[in-house]
């Protein structure tokens, strides 16, 4: 399925990209699933992605947890902790 | 519009006036303003950039103002948050809440910038003398925005 993804922020600069047009397998249906596939590219994703990193997403543009199911053409981002204010 | 997002600079009085004009039921004007310092974590900062995610940014706010709204007997809100190039002694954001008694409003000002702080998404990255850096979430943003949640029922 096709999905759109975005890094903001420190995410971008670290990943290279501000964001990509992604075609996932079904089976990637929830956000921990995503972040799982991203990592696997290995290098900066791995590292930047890891597990125990502060890391919010968003599906949708609403504030989403692991479970967050992930369906055919949402908007996903991934970016740190916010510092606004 | 409760919430604005801009790059240009914002006159609190003008903005306050606006908001109560003509409101005789207004009997209190609750306001915050969040300035740039030229310092933090004991380094100098010579200038911020400030991002944000377009969209979601205006969602989350309007969510955090509809939840004031519920929680506290308040009339009007505005939050206007400056994004893009900013420097020290710079205004970065206004919260302005009227409402009938001054309890309802200073309660439910602070309570939007403590989840704006925690829940929008905004980013700062400063220039300091060391070169650029991102600012990194403090533990104090979360507890303080962590005091507004309802207390949990102590049922199993």
């Amino acid at each position: 399925m096709k999905i759109k993804v975005l890094y903001l922020a420190s995410l971008r600069e670290q990943l290279g990209k501000p964001g990509e047009d992604l075609e996932i397998p079904p089976a990637t249906s929830t956000v921990a699933g995503l972040r799982t596939l991203l990592m696997a590219r290995g290098g900066p994703w791995q590292t930047a992605l890891a597990q125990g990193k502060a890391l919010r997403v968003a599906v949708n543009q609403e504030m989403a947890q692991p479970t967050t199911p992930v369906k055919p053409g949402d908007e996903v981002a991934f970016f740190p902790p916010v510092t606004g204010g | 519009m409760p919430v604005r997002i801009q790059t240009r600079d914002f006159d609190a009085g003008a903005e306050i006036a606006a908001l109560r004009r003509d409101n005789p039921k207004v009997g209190a004007v609750a306001s915050f303003i969040g300035v740039c310092r030229d310092a933090n974590d004991g380094t100098a900062v010579t200038k911020m950039t400030l991002e944000h995610y377009p969209g979601m940014t205006e969602k989350a706010l309007e969510k955090i103002i509809a939840e004031a709204k519920a929680r506290w007997d308040v009339m009007e809100v505005l939050v206007v948050h400056r994004v893009g190039e900013l420097k020290p002694t710079d205004q970065i954001v206004l919260v302005v809440v009227t409402g009938a008694h001054r309890g309802e409003a200073f309660a439910a000002c602070e309570f939007i910038m403590d989840y704006l702080k925690t829940r929008a998404p905004f980013w700062k990255k400063e220039e300091t003398p060391q070169g650029a850096r991102w600012v990194e979430a403090r533990v104090s943003d979360d507890e303080a925005a962590q005091r507004w949640e309802p207390p949990k029922s102590s049922a199993a």
